[in-house]
């Protein structure tokens, strides 16, 4: 059992929904993500998301992806974001989750990943780019270590390839919204309430939606069909102007989570 | 780097355990290959996996692609013995495989074909690109306005600038060309902006994918619609030399052309397949595009490859001279080839690249694409080490037409 598996057994008893914000580590830079972290938990956020930025994100829109080039442009390094989540992780209650390519994975080693990431405090990784084909190594050592491996489900997902991966999966499977790349969207697609209850029905795992979700009406219309919802890019482009003034960064981004947070409360 | 005919070891008897029959069904090239990209599109690929079997073995398609190949590219494209040149180097005769004397001046036609037939059996009406030199977004726009498809070319902006005959000739043939201001605005990041693009559009649009890169099935299709190369070289030299040739060597970016040569002949072990990338300004990271070279395993663009990245995994910057070459991966079963020493690789700084150009334009009347100026520089150096009645084929990969204005910038000349 992580610390993820306890939040969703909590949430289910009491008839909650997770919100689960995604923060960019080191935009601009990690001492700051940690106040984002912080503040994100003050408002009442179930879970956290922690991007981890790369070089060559091919699931990411251009807010995710202009965030990852201001961080890595500060010459951001993967045990910085290490060491500072272990420093501060003390102040936070809430559950973390690494959003990580395989590129960074397979250069440290799994093995050696998912221990320092579970040291430094992350309870799970989801991984974009490795596939339920790809991950069978990945999957076993993450249950070895007691770490979450979180996977995808998209639109284009045939139903039986969808159920093999929520079989793979564990923590929660992540229902990705929209057959595209991560942004704001002011419609959501048409059927994915039906596609999200089908799998619900089918799958004893947590279902959380992610991709372009940003605004309250979003929050309404999802929240009944999941056990939890994502927003990253309407969060980062709020935290864009951080490098100029951090507190209204953080004013502008908590304005945001609050107003969506409100919505899943009703 | 550059003295290459020392240091490489003749292969008189390579104990290569290179095997032609891969990849395997999951896109593995022994450890390299597969596929490392977002669920949204393993539907897609899983499709195109499917068709391409059913083309491949479809005498009908066959049919009309060896046509087109035939009467719209010219193929077969011509063997020519460089005699001059030969006897100039004074070591073996030299043997240029001319796919500059395609349609549209490069060997990217010979996949872009095929691609846009798929594309068709899939039913798909739209065709995204990514392009370095321009010479695969010619060959797209080319075979997307054969077709009557829509075409969208993404190429960095640096690229844009330093190869616009190429842009001009796209957009002349109705394609959209697209720059791509992010990252280091080359072709790396006209990779990732055409892959963007197919994650939203992936329904109703295919990507041909220029290279032997990519997730499976891309790098085996692209090597098989680049093999036709190999296959005629393989009989032009029964006929014309008599006999296998000793040598070859072509210039390896992504590694289509080269793939496209040396996959006909990977079980012809007296045959030497030497691979030529990107050397740029020196050996130090960032100077050069040399991941065969200088590089380490490791993932991007969807396949598990030899990559230049840092000690976190992120992709590190290159540079050639050559927008073509100038990209920090390579195709998989090269990464196979040269873990299982089938194919020895070495890599070509920019002067002496430059001094190719020159060298071949001077003494054959033959305009080469700086890519391919790459494979001349070092065959040329091999070649000196030959005796005069071996035989050397290099794989003449492009055309320099496009690289003119270039050359005049670089070297302060007026165009």
């Amino acid at each position: 059992m992580t610390a993820i598996d306890d939040l969703f057994a909590k949430l289910r008893a009491s008839g909650k929904k997770a919100f689960m914000p995604f923060v960019t580590a080191g935009d601009p830079n990690m001492a700051f993500t940690s106040k984002v972290i912080t503040r994100l938990q003050e408002l009442g956020c179930s879970m956290a998301e922690v991007g981890f930025p790369y070089s060559d994100p091919i699931a990411d829109g251009p807010v995710i992806q202009a965030s990852y080039t201001r961080a890595l442009g500060n010459k951001l390094k993967l045990q910085q974001i290490f060491d500072q989540i272990q420093t501060d992780k003390a102040n936070w209650s809430m559950p973390l989750v690494a959003m990580v390519s395989y590129a960074i994975i397979h250069r440290q080693g799994p093995e050696s990943f998912i221990m320092a990431a579970k040291q430094a405090g992350f309870c799970g990784a989801i991984v974009p780019d490795l596939l339920v084909e790809e991950s069978p190594k990945m999957s076993s050592l993450c249950r070895k270590h007691d770490f979450n491996l979180i996977q995808l489900v998209t639109p284009t997902t045939p139903p039986d390839r969808a159920l093999r991966i929520a079989e793979a999966s564990s923590g929660f499977l992540y229902f990705v919204s929209v057959t595209g790349i991560t942004g704001e969207r002011t419609q959501l697609p048409e059927g994915l309430v039906d596609r999200v209850g089908w799998l619900k029905a089918r799958t004893s795992l947590p279902i959380c939606i992610g991709f372009g979700i940003s605004t309250p009406e979003h929050v309404r219309l999802l929240a009944p069909v999941s056990d939890g919802l994502i927003v990253g890019s309407a969060i980062v482009r709020c935290l864009e102007s951080a490098s100029s003034s951090e507190e209204q960064a953080l004013q502008n981004a908590g304005q945001l989570v609050s107003s969506l947070l409100a919505a899943l409360e009703t | 780097m550059s003295t290459i005919d020392s240091s490489l070891p003749k292969m008189v008897e390579p104990q290569s355990s290179a095997s032609m029959q891969v990849p395997d069904a999951s896109g593995r090239f022994g450890d390299f290959g597969g596929r490392y990209v977002p669920e949204t599109l393993t539907r897609a690929l899983d499709e195109l996996v499917v068709e391409y079997q059913k083309a491949r073995n479809d005498p009908d398609f066959q049919a009309e692609l060896d046509e087109l190949l035939h009467r719209f590219v010219g193929r077969p494209s011509p063997l020519y013995h460089a005699k001059r040149l030969s006897g100039l180097i004074g070591g073996a005769q030299i043997w240029l495989k001319r796919e500059d004397l395609n349609h549209t001046g490069a060997h990217k036609i010979n996949n872009t074909l095929g691609q846009a037939l798929l594309t068709l059996r899939m039913k798909k009406t739209r065709v995204i690109a990514e392009t370095g030199a321009g010479q695969h977004g010619v060959a797209s726009a080319t075979a997307c306005a054969h077709f009557g498809l829509p075409c969208v070319v993404y190429m960095g902006a640096e690229d844009v600038r330093r190869q616009k005959p190429n842009v001009f000739s796209m957009r002349l043939m109705g394609a959209e060309v697209r720059p791509v201001e992010s990252g280091s605005k080359t072709l790396r990041d006209a990779v990732n902006e055409a892959m963007r693009d197919w994650m939203s559009s992936v329904e109703h649009t295919h990507y041909i994918i220029g290279s032997v890169i990519g997730p499976h099935p891309f790098p085996q299709m692209v090597r098989d619609f680049q093999s036709v190369i190999g296959k005629e070289c393989r009989e032009q030299c029964l006929s014309s030399i008599g006999r296998l040739p000793d040598a070859i060597v072509a210039c390896v970016g992504g590694g289509s052309n080269a793939a496209g040569m040396f996959y006909p002949f990977i079980q012809d072990t007296s045959v030497r397949l030497i691979g030529v990338e990107a050397g740029g300004r020196g050996a130090q990271s960032g100077e050069h595009a040399s991941p065969l070279t200088f590089g380490s395993p490791g993932v991007l663009h969807g396949s598990y490859s030899y990559v230049m990245q840092d000690d976190d995994g992120q992709t590190s910057d290159v540079h050639s001279i050559s927008a073509g070459l100038d990209y920090p991966g390579v195709g998989p079963e090269h990464s196979y080839w040269k873990d299982t020493h089938r194919v020895e690789y070495t890599s070509c700084r920019d002067d002496e690249a430059l001094g190719a150009f020159d060298l071949l334009a001077r003494n054959e009347g033959i305009l080469t694409a700086l890519e391919t100026c790459h494979a001349l520089a070092k065959a040329a150096e091999i070649a000196k080490t030959m005796s005069r009645d071996e035989h050397l084929v290099i794989c003449l990969s492009g055309r320099g037409d496009k690289d003119a204005a270039e050359l005049a910038r670089l070297r302060g000349q007026q165009w």
